[in-house]
């Protein structure tokens, strides 16, 4: 996974609730068997005027001009505001390829659906979670001042804003460390191959029905 | 185990390691697969070099990008059978059993678990697909998973995982005739929202629960992803664990004596502490359909679109003007007043037998409304379709207009070729209505089987209590 440590970048303002993740990358281009290129597709319903297909040449789609992402003012953002239940729907990780294939390190919301979140930190993109009254003053300073940029330090938990206010976040201490590390989990986890074999050893003579071919 | 809920059983019988940080490792017994979500996983494997930790414990189906058309003629479109094939060649070079396309168990994931018995009480299933929490209805721990973690219990046949919280979901009374699991769990999501059970895995319990059939179970536990919650689930009674006497995975003799003794202790105890209740009465639960574009923007049947001026929170008042927009509806429209263009039955929702003789019952003698350009039925598994051609509900659904089609996951996301076109409205018996679901500019509302049926036959939403 793709560490995450220390981040300043301009900020761009998904101000709707329950965004799913058929919005954040539609299902036509879940048929890719790759983890990359889903940047161009990002939130393509919101984004062109015309229908998308796999394999279109996107820099000849109609532009939605009033959509946030194409606003001249927040292009190479790297850090989202979104609001409750963000991520909510699918489990594609597909959602987090697009984000991080466009060029979104960090996200910011009051809330987020589970398997979203934890799709998220598995490929090194941070969701903070602030509470809503931080995140209004966030959206109203991001709308308010063009070129507003935000700085994400992980290991301190904690977001500043270009006044120098400082927002603490929580994020539990596995999590953090594996994103501040780029661990790759199921190294880790095959660090324990002995214990594993263990428990399928035990569970195989009091449940055997369970390993029935 | 005193005072532990069903959830805590699940997970504490499965727990291999506890870690220092609050996470713990958990086994997978069961690992459904299918061709979206699964490739990636695949070749991080690979490239890797690591080896599959157990084979028996997966099983393949290709559901989403399969036609459900004339599939002697394989996948049409390029980049779906690329998949479909990837998906082949991968359980083929790792040894994992897969019904593929033209295999007469192919179908939705969620449907073939349960049907062959490789979902069983006690388990944990998971699978990279959010609908896994279907597999909860009997008393197993299932939830969804990403590609990542797809990789991960290929890999170890574990997950790094931070338990959840406990939520308990009651629908008490008796369930009123004519109101189905649809409607129940739709209430459901209508009073918690789309959000009520994040962070918490929900057991659903009282009367009505209980009532459902096992079918029935499985739609509610279904659309606890809908709510939220990665994980639903319902305590295991006799229903339970006759349903899989027989199954090809189930276990048999005196192997089935003993797991059926297991399998009975998978209920909450009495005593056992939820951190959020919930209660609904099901006396008060009508005919539901959604008018938006989230699972929690349902109404009853004989209700109307809201007003979003009613509304004081102004994010809600913000989703719910573009839910209109989008939908093309006015506030205060009775909900039998909104004309439909196509109707899906169909989905791990509701495509089991039980939703297709439902639906069957309802059209059986009459003819689908003019205004209706296209209605699907799309049975689950290639074994419903037999079943139910059996029964003869094919010729009652094609008598009456609607298309009897190859079994597949279909319309409910439209990966395939069946969709919605922009502004099309469509009466769905699946699970999401969010934006371009069904379609780009689709415009989906959700209902149950026997709804979806009576509207078929009128043109527009109709209380199917009526029609009978």
């Amino acid at each position: 996974m793709q560490k995450f440590e220390k981040l300043t970048g301009l900020v761009m303002p998904l101000d709707r609730g329950n965004v799913d993740t058929d919005a954040i990358i539609a299902k036509q281009y879940l048929k890719s068997i790759h983890r990359t290129g889903f940047g161009p597709n990002l939130f393509d319903d919101w984004r062109y005027l015309d229908p998308g297909e796999p394999g279109m040449d996107h820099s000849q789609r109609r532009i939605n001009p009033d959509f946030v992402l194409n606003q001249p003012r927040y292009q190479g953002a790297q850090v989202m505001l979104a609001r409750d239940n963000f991520g909510c729907g699918s489990s594609r990780e597909h959602a987090p390829w697009s984000l991080m294939d466009y060029g979104f390190r960090a996200i910011i919301a009051p809330s987020y659906a589970d398997i979203f979140y934890n799709n998220s930190i598995k490929n090194g993109l941070l969701p903070i979670v602030l509470d809503s009254a931080a995140m209004d003053q966030l959206f109203r300073e991001t709308e308010e001042t063009p070129g507003y940029r935000l700085t994400v330090d992980l290991a301190a938990q904690t977001v500043t804003t270009p006044a120098g206010k400082v927002l603490k976040f929580e994020i539990d201490a596995f999590r953090k460390h594996c994103l501040l590390n780029g661990l790759d989990e199921i190294g880790l986890t095959l660090q324990h191959v002995d214990e594993i074999k263990t428990f399928e050893a035990r569970r195989r003579k009091e449940a055997p029905w369970l390993f029935a071919k | 185990m005193a005072g532990n809920t069903l959830y805590d059983k699940l997970w504490e019988s499965h727990v291999v390691r506890q870690n220092d940080d609050g996470t713990s490792l958990l086994y997978v017994d069961r690992h459904l697969v299918h061709e979206v979500t699964s490739p990636q996983a695949f070749e991080g494997l690979r490239l890797a070099g690591r080896k599959l930790w157990r084979v028996d414990a997966n099983l393949a189906t290709a559901d989403h990008n399969v036609p459900t058309t004339d599939r002697a003629r394989g996948i049409a479109d390029p980049v779906s059978r690329l998949q479909v094939e990837t998906l082949d060649r991968n359980c083929h070079d790792y040894g994992i059993t897969e019904f593929a396309m033209n295999d007469a168990r192919q179908g939705i994931v969620h449907v073939i678990g349960p049907e062959q018995g490789a979902t069983l009480p006690g388990m944990t299933v998971v699978c990279g697909d959010s609908h896994t929490s279907t597999h909860g209805a009997f008393g197993a721990l299932a939830f969804g998973i990403g590609t990542s973690e797809v990789e991960h219990v290929l890999a170890t046949q574990c997950l790094i995982l931070k338990k959840a919280k406990n939520m308990r979901v009651r629908v008490e009374g008796k369930i009123p005739a004519g109101i189905t699991a649809k409607d129940i769990v739709l209430a459901i999501i209508g009073k918690i929202g789309t959000a009520g059970g994040n962070g918490h895995a929900i057991e659903f319990a009282g009367d009505a629960i209980k009532e459902l059939s096992v079918e029935g179970r499985m739609t509610v536990c279904n659309m606890a992803i809908e709510a939220g919650a990665r994980a639903g689930m319902i305590a295991v009674d006799d229903k339970t664990i006759e349903y899989f006497r027989g199954r090809p995975y189930a276990p048999k003799g005196e192997m089935w004596d003993k797991a059926a003794i297991a399998w009975r202790g998978m209920t909450s105890d009495a005593q056992a502490k939820f951190d959020k209740d919930v209660v609904l009465q099901a006396a008060d639960i009508k005919p539901q359909v959604t008018w938006g574009t989230s699972p929690e923007m349902v109404v009853p049947v004989d209700g109307a679109v809201p007003d979003p001026d009613k509304e004081s929170d102004s994010i809600k008042r913000g989703s719910m003007q573009r839910a209109l927009q989008y939908m093309g509806l006015k506030p205060g429209t009775a909900m039998r007043d909104i004309a439909l263009d196509k109707i899906f039955i169909g989905s791990c929702t509701n495509s089991r037998i039980e939703d297709l003789r439902a639906a069957a019952a309802v059209v059986k003698g009459k003819k689908v409304a003019n205004n209706i350009k296209l209605a699907l039925v799309v049975p689950g598994s290639g074994l419903v379709k037999t079943q139910a051609e059996k029964e003869g509900l094919d010729k009652i659904f094609r008598a009456a207009g609607f298309e009897w089609r190859e079994p597949g996951c279909s319309m409910c996301l439209a990966m395939n070729a069946d969709r919605l076109e922009p502004g099309e409205r469509c009466a769905s018996t699946s699970n999401r209505n969010f934006e371009g679901r069904q379609g780009a500019g689709g415009r989906s509302h959700l209902v149950s089987p026997a709804m979806a049926a009576a509207a078929a036959i009128a043109g527009h939403f109709v209380d199917v209590r009526e029609v009978r």
